[in-house]
């Protein structure tokens, strides 16, 4: 089992923490797993990205030109991944917004609504709990257990309260991911 | 053992608290900020001394001063900032004085670009400072290395009492992994005599300088600097073999590319190239005796050194094949890496010229 994603988003949006969370499940799971940040001269406001990789075995490259899904939670991050996901691979778009739709045939596009999901739930800021929730459901990469722990341990103490509300927004995005 | 998520500069930071390391000083450069923000926080908490210097020379004459007094210290910047710290990396090293520098480079030359870089490995393994003198060069190729190593990096600088240098790229100090923090077992080390750290009841002080103004004496203290070169060599080489069994093609690689020739030699295997991976992981010594009885192996026909530059340690390896194999080369630089598709097709190449 391989798994080689690519996230990208405008900086706020989670898509770090979005790798990051992909990489501790993975972790609780026994896996390997890789995570690279793109740095460099960004420009605020600009699109920023993370390259993750889970995998059974070492891992060699941490970085990869054609991943097995992209994660596109903005319109410029569509445009500049799109053509990198390795045939038969899927694509996640954030289509709250993102108009355009995946224009290749060769791969599975996965639109997921995650800001008018998080903004019914009631906090903008679980949109990128939506998509993980899609993420998960579509690859079956991880156990929904794993992630519903990780979450549980992610928000201790006054944050307690938040674990409801990140739950439910994981359980809607799956709604979103689960296979036709 | 738990297994713990950790980014390259912080894991290395925590790694040097761990093994005693009580005095970090620096000044900030991309992309190894991590190292001194880390240590800014709890290098204090764990009783030590964190100092933000006003340049990169103070930072390293600073730890000149601490490694003097027999504290564990250390400095970190990034390849333009290491540059500055050369003076003293050479001066640590007249005195004999264990410190540990990490450099985790960037693009160059001169102020270059912040991302990943290997193009400072002659300065590392020849010494980019003045004067006869060798720092061990240990290169990580992933976060549990780099901790394993920045740990061991202390144990060597103390038992030669020589400068050691833990050499990264941008894309170890900045990717996020896995890691254990393993039970050490830390080697047994020489007393620090000859601190200067007071008089005490000794009959005589610790004088610590690298003057040696008369010819003579300055020669007789190159040729004992000389003998711990000839165990360092010795005793500190160390290398991995990936996939080498039965490779026809070797790639050498180090740091960052290593994984990438890793993950090409996977591909091609399945192409019918009989691809392996050979990644020194001590650079200076430099796993020349090892290099050497591959490529003499009669089933391998040729090597391609991969590297984030336009050819460094490839003279290291041509030095150990020694023309009995043919030794290609790709690489990228400025602050490129490498992609896998890139390196297949360089093998593909030279396996044509070579087979």
């Amino acid at each position: 089992m391989k798994k080689e994603v690519i996230l990208s988003g405008f900086g706020g949006q989670g898509v770090m923490s979005i790798g990051k969370n992909l990489v501790e499940a993975a972790v609780a799971e026994d896996l390997e797993a890789s995570w690279v940040p793109s740095y460099g001269p960004e420009m605020r406001g600009g699109t920023a990205n993370c390259t993750v990789i889970i995998s059974d075995g070492r891992i060699g490259a941490p970085l990869v030109e054609r991943p097995s899904e992209v994660v596109a939670m903005n319109r410029a991050a569509l445009a500049k991944f799109e053509s990198r996901v390795a045939p038969g691979g899927t694509v996640f778009v954030n289509s709250s917004i993102i108009p355009d739709k995946v224009s290749r045939e060769d791969v599975t596009a996965v639109y997921v609504p995650c800001d008018e999901i998080a903004s019914e739930l009631g906090n903008p800021k679980v949109a990128n709990m939506v998509m993980l929730g899609a993420y998960v459901a579509a690859t079956g990469a991880l156990k929904r257990e794993t992630i519903e722990a990780m979450i549980a341990e992610m928000f201790t103490g006054k944050k307690a309260k938040l674990v409801p509300l990140n739950l439910e927004a994981l359980h809607r995005g799956m709604e979103c991911g689960k296979p036709a | 053992m738990k297994r713990e998520i950790w980014k390259g500069s912080e894991a290395i930071a925590e790694a040097a608290i761990r093994a005693g390391c009580r005095c970090f000083f620096g000044y900030p450069i991309t992309p190894q900020n991590e190292i001194p923000e880390y240590m800014s926080l709890h290098m204090p908490q764990s009783g030590g001394v964190f100092v933000q210097a006003e340049s990169e020379l103070a930072a390293v004459n600073m730890v000149y001063g601490a490694a003097a007094s027999g504290v564990r210290a250390m400095t970190s910047s990034s390849s333009p900032g290491v540059s500055l710290k050369q003076e003293g990396i050479s001066y640590l090293a007249a005195c004999q004085l264990p410190a540990v520098i990490v450099n985790v480079m960037r693009g160059g030359p001169g102020l270059g670009s912040i991302q990943p870089a290997q193009g400072d490995y002659f300065q590392a393994t020849r010494g980019g400072g003045n004067g006869d003198y060798r720092t061990v060069v240990l290169a990580p190729a992933n976060i549990q290395e780099a901790v394993d190593l920045t740990q061991e990096a202390f144990d060597i600088a103390d038992q030669y009492r020589n400068p050691v240098v833990l050499l990264a790229d941008g894309l170890i100090g900045q990717m996020m992994e896995p890691i254990v923090w393993k039970e050490r077992t830390p080697r047994t080390l020489p007393e620090k005599t000859w601190a200067a750290c007071g008089r005490g009841n000794r009959d005589h002080n610790n004088f610590i300088t690298s003057l040696l103004i008369d010819a003579p004496s300055c020669e007789a203290h190159n040729l004992e600097l000389h003998k711990k070169v000839l165990e360092m060599e010795k005793n500190e080489c160390r290398w991995e073999e990936i996939l080498l069994d039965d490779a026809e093609m070797v790639l050498v690689a180090y740091g960052t590319p290593s994984r990438v020739a890793q993950t090409a030699a996977e591909n091609l295997r399945r192409q019918g190239i009989k691809a392996g991976v050979f990644r020194p992981i001590t650079l200076w010594p430099y796993p020349y005796a090892r290099l050497r009885e591959i490529a003499a192996l009669d089933r391998v026909k040729g090597f391609l050194t991969v590297e984030m530059s336009l050819g460094q340690m490839l003279d290291d390896v041509n030095l150990a094949v020694a023309e009995r194999k043919p030794v290609k080369f790709y690489g990228r630089c400025g602050g490129k890496i490498p992609g896998v598709s890139e390196v297949e097709r360089a093998v593909q190449e030279a396996w044509k010229e070579v087979k």
